[in-house]
């Protein structure tokens, strides 16, 4: 369960947002909508311990979340703008990584690889990707290593429809075993029984 | 949470040997530099033996700034700092495992390229020995105090100069003892005392500069 009560923050003196409130029990999801600049990235960041509210709490299963940051991180994924990937690696070595910092065991590599349709490209290195399929790529982390919680920025970002749909399952999935998503993004992934946050400039 | 100490260093260590031409730049820099310097002051062997050691510290302490930059900035810029964040992994052992895979990449080279350029400078046979055991002891020295430089600058636009104002001043100790190591052993003085300083300045920084450079991590990380 995470729910917010008044959130604020504020960026280079600048009020981003404030009175941000929600509560998400496992298996809801929560969108995000609003114009560029509304503070969709920064709240997402707030949400997963790296910018500080300037008002309001944050509490994951009644305790506050960011009490102790890195342990509030170690519970999710956050998938920002850019990519994190390593060009040099290729596209399994990446995930490899990550899954072995995120703790997680090796064993569900194949099937993360295999959930955005990357099989094929295992072997290749990553600067060789496109933009999307290194969307791709960032996506399937979130399959590598198993979280509660799911912070996605833009996820669907040079997606064709193909992926979207993989998206919206591996969404679906992940809120069916419990888990809590929020998504900020401008298009419609067709999920279902999402409360909506309409974030105003 | 070793496996993922051990995943950073691997990973470090894949990313330099696949880009091998960024990764030699500060050996390349720290043998052409040197062997400048027989050109610039002439070939005799006492001036050459006079300045040999200090000339071969001082260009090992640039080389391994030079490479600072590439401690940190590279995983803000692509995200993967914010990947490193979300891991099991204190901050602290994240910027310990770089700061081991950036000296197995730097230090270490110049270590064992040392005695070579130990000759090319014409220092006596019983320098060779000193003087990697004073850079071996010396350099991972350099990489961890410069690893909280490079943390703090992520981000500030041509950090470099800025870099080198906030890191070489805390150089000079592991200068001054490891010069006086090698020249007391050649001297015949013996140089015990200062190895063990230089050893002792080592395990402080490893003991203090972890947290120096996850504290300055956090920041970037905002």
């Amino acid at each position: 369960m995470l729910s917010a009560e008044g959130l604020a923050c504020v960026r280079g003196g600048r009020l981003v947002f404030e009175g941000v409130s929600f509560a998400l029990p496992p298996g809801d999801a929560l969108l995000l909508r609003g114009p560029n600049g509304a503070g969709k990235s920064s709240l997402l960041r707030l949400l997963a311990g790296f910018l500080a509210p300037s008002a309001g709490a944050l509490w994951w299963d009644g305790k506050p979340a960011l009490a102790d940051p890195a342990e509030h991180r170690a519970r999710l994924h956050l998938v920002g703008h850019s990519n994190a990937i390593k060009g040099a690696l290729t596209v399994r070595e990446n995930l490899r990584f990550a899954a072995a910092i995120a703790g997680a065991p090796m064993t569900r590599i194949e099937s993360a690889l295999g959930g955005f349709e990357l099989t094929a490209l295992g072997d290749v290195p990553a600067a060789y990707l496109s933009a999307g399929q290194q969307r791709r790529l960032a996506l399937a982390r979130l399959l590598a290593a198993s979280r509660p919680l799911w912070l996605l920025d833009e996820p669907d970002a040079g997606l064709d429809a193909a992926n979207r749909a993989h998206l919206t399952r591996a969404v679906a999935a992940h809120r069916a075993d419990g888990g809590i998503a929020v998504i900020a993004t401008h298009r419609d992934l067709g999920l279902e029984a999402l409360q909506v946050l309409e974030l105003a400039p | 949470m070793s496996g993922a100490f051990a995943a950073i260093v691997r990973r470090d260590l894949q990313l330099g040997l696949r880009r091998s031409a960024d990764s030699l730049q500060p050996l390349f820099f720290f043998v052409l530099a040197l062997a400048l310097f027989p050109l610039g002051v002439g070939p005799a062997a006492e001036v050459l033996e006079r300045i040999g050691v200090g000339v071969i510290w001082v260009l090992a302490l640039l080389a391994v700034m030079l490479s600072l930059d590439r401690l940190y900035h590279a995983d803000a810029e692509d995200g993967s700092l914010d990947l490193l964040a979300q891991g099991a992994l204190p901050l602290e052992l994240v910027s310990l495992a770089k700061c081991l895979a950036h000296w197995l990449t730097s230090g270490l080279l110049l270590v064992l390229v040392s005695p070579l350029l130990a000759i090319l400078m014409r220092l006596p046979a019983d320098a060779l020995g000193p003087i990697a055991l004073a850079l071996l002891l010396g350099t991972p020295t350099l990489t961890l105090i410069g690893s909280a430089g490079a943390a703090l600058m992520i981000g500030a636009r041509r950090g470099s100069a800025l870099l080198a104002l906030i890191v070489l001043p805390l150089y000079i100790p592991a200068l001054i003892f490891g010069v006086s190591a090698v020249e007391g052993e050649v001297m015949g003085l013996g140089g015990r005392a200062q190895f063990l300083i230089q050893g002792a300045m080592l395990l402080a920084a490893l003991a203090l500069t972890p947290f120096a450079s996850a504290a300055a991590l956090r920041l970037a990380l905002e």
